[in-house]
């Protein structure tokens, strides 16, 4: 019983979140442009050589998505402090970790919504073909997205209350996330070029792990990081 | 009210063995360093292929070494913190990731200046040296987090989260980048180098650990003290702010 009403909170979280995004269309609108704008200037950095644009293909859309994201993260919780939103929150009955969960699902399907249109652009813009294996290389996305808005949810709920919360966020969350953006863009390299070694499999698995053990880490600690 | 337990007189602390030991250790480190270093360069005879710059292994292998230990302190105090919100513990953690920080900044120099005369290049892609690197960037954002936040009470909460979340990922990034490329030689350890060197590598070790702990208690002491000043300071400005009105 009490798993269902912990499950109708999270859900709520996330809805009033998503519901606050979707009044504010121009902001996932610009993340958007923001991350197809360094596809655009990476591909520039990079050269119009087609065999050294597929090859780095998988690496900057790692990176475009990485970039785009910390964009969005502050927002979840700028929100709540611009609008003193946040005390009220905290008084509702419930757990912290509830708090967090359904920020982690908003930020997750907001992030997901920015991938739909980076992810097809980054395929036309340094032309590289669907590989037969798409079903491989959406779970790819999927676990390396879940671990990298994990971290960006739990370290932006300290970073959005700091000074100089600009700098400070991707200067906690990039180091992080090393193992994500190696295993996200090896994998994905893995399966748009062809997979002789078998690779994808191992950093997949390397995803999840990581996913489960931040996700679990973040539950149990964020109680200790929110505050009125 | 938050309840902070932070005690309003210098004297007993937890961690108390640190502070007393540290006048003594602060003899005894630096000159068993010398001792060993002197063991280790003078007693070993130079490698076959590398001469004497494998000399700088007495340093570089007890430095990393000894960071591992102090981020694990880092560890270990981060989630004695939030366990019990007793502030020291928040002070000693912060002086093991500063000691740890300099120890993987050391391993890294270090590195570099041995790679260039053995590989060629000061830097290269490889699986240790980048989780070094990775291992540093994250402590150096540790403290990046401190120095951005004022309020004592949450600058603890708040590294004390980045503690561990930098702990437990320290193994994951350790293997994500060795899946990725590997050209570091086997790491160094007594069971892996000539007998010759064994001992050297031994009681070098020893004395960067002792060195570690004296600088890990010295500046835990500090920490403290700079803390209590904090706090004098802030109840002398209320005082005077009571006498105004």
């Amino acid at each position: 019983m009490s798993a269902m009403a912990a499950w109708s909170r999270v859900r709520a979280i996330a809805a009033k979140d998503l519901v606050a995004e979707r009044r504010a269309k121009a902001n996932v609108v610009a993340v958007t442009a923001f991350g197809a704008l360094t596809l655009l200037v990476f591909g520039f950095a990079v050269g119009p050589d087609t065999a050294t644009l597929r090859a780095t293909a998988a690496g900057i859309l790692w990176l475009a998505v990485l970039f785009s994201g910390v964009l969005v993260f502050h927002r979840s919780y700028q929100l709540e402090l611009e609008g003193g939103a946040l005390e009220t929150l905290l008084l509702y009955p419930g757990e912290r970790w509830e708090i967090f969960a359904g920020k982690l699902l908003a930020n997750l399907c907001v992030i997901l919504l920015v991938e739909v249109v980076v992810i097809p652009l980054s395929l036309v813009l340094y032309s590289v073909a669907v590989p037969d294996t798409w079903p491989a290389l959406l779970s790819v996305v999927l676990f390396g997205t879940i671990g990298f808005v994990t971290l960006g949810t739990f370290y932006a709920a300290m970073a959005s209350r700091s000074r100089s919360r600009d700098v400070l966020l991707p200067l906690l969350l990039f180091p992080m996330l090393v193992p994500v953006l190696l295993a996200a863009s090896e994998g994905s390299a893995a399966l748009l070029v062809g997979d002789p070694m078998g690779d994808a499999g191992t950093w997949l698995r390397l995803l999840v792990v990581f996913d489960v053990i931040f996700v679990l880490a973040s539950l149990f600690v964020f109680e200790h990081i929110i505050e009125a | 009210m938050t309840a902070r337990a932070f005690p309003q007189k210098i004297t007993p602390a937890p961690h108390a063995f640190l502070l007393s030991s540290w006048h003594i250790l602060g003899l005894i480190a630096p000159v068993a360093l010398i001792a060993a270093q002197a063991f280790g360069v003078l007693l070993s005879p130079p490698d076959r292929d590398m001469g004497h710059l494998q000399k700088i292994m007495y340093v570089h292998v007890p430095a990393a070494w000894n960071a591992f230990i102090a981020f694990f302190i880092v560890f270990v105090a981060s989630v004695r913190y939030l366990w019990t919100k007793d502030e020291h513990h928040d002070l000693l953690a912060a002086a093991a990731a500063e000691a740890g920080a300099v120890l993987t900044a050391l391993t890294l120099m270090l590195g570099s200046i041995w790679g260039r005369p053995t590989w060629g290049v000061w830097w290269t892609w490889d699986a240790r040296l980048t989780s070094t690197a990775v291992l540093l960037m994250i402590f150096a954002s540790y403290h990046a987090l401190r120095a951005f936040t004022e309020d004592p009470e949450r600058r603890a909460r708040w590294s004390a989260a980045v503690g561990i979340f930098g702990a437990l990922n320290v193994p994951i990034v350790y293997m994500s980048v060795r899946w990725w490329r590997t050209i570091h030689q086997v790491q160094s350890s007594p069971s892996t180098v000539d007998p010759a060197y064994a001992w050297g590598l031994r009681l070098n070790a020893i004395a960067v650990l002792l060195l570690l702990i004296y600088f890990v208690a010295k500046r835990y002491e500090i920490a403290r003290i700079e803390r209590l000043v904090e706090v004098h300071r802030d109840e002398a400005a209320l005082r005077s702010e009571v006498a105004h009105a």
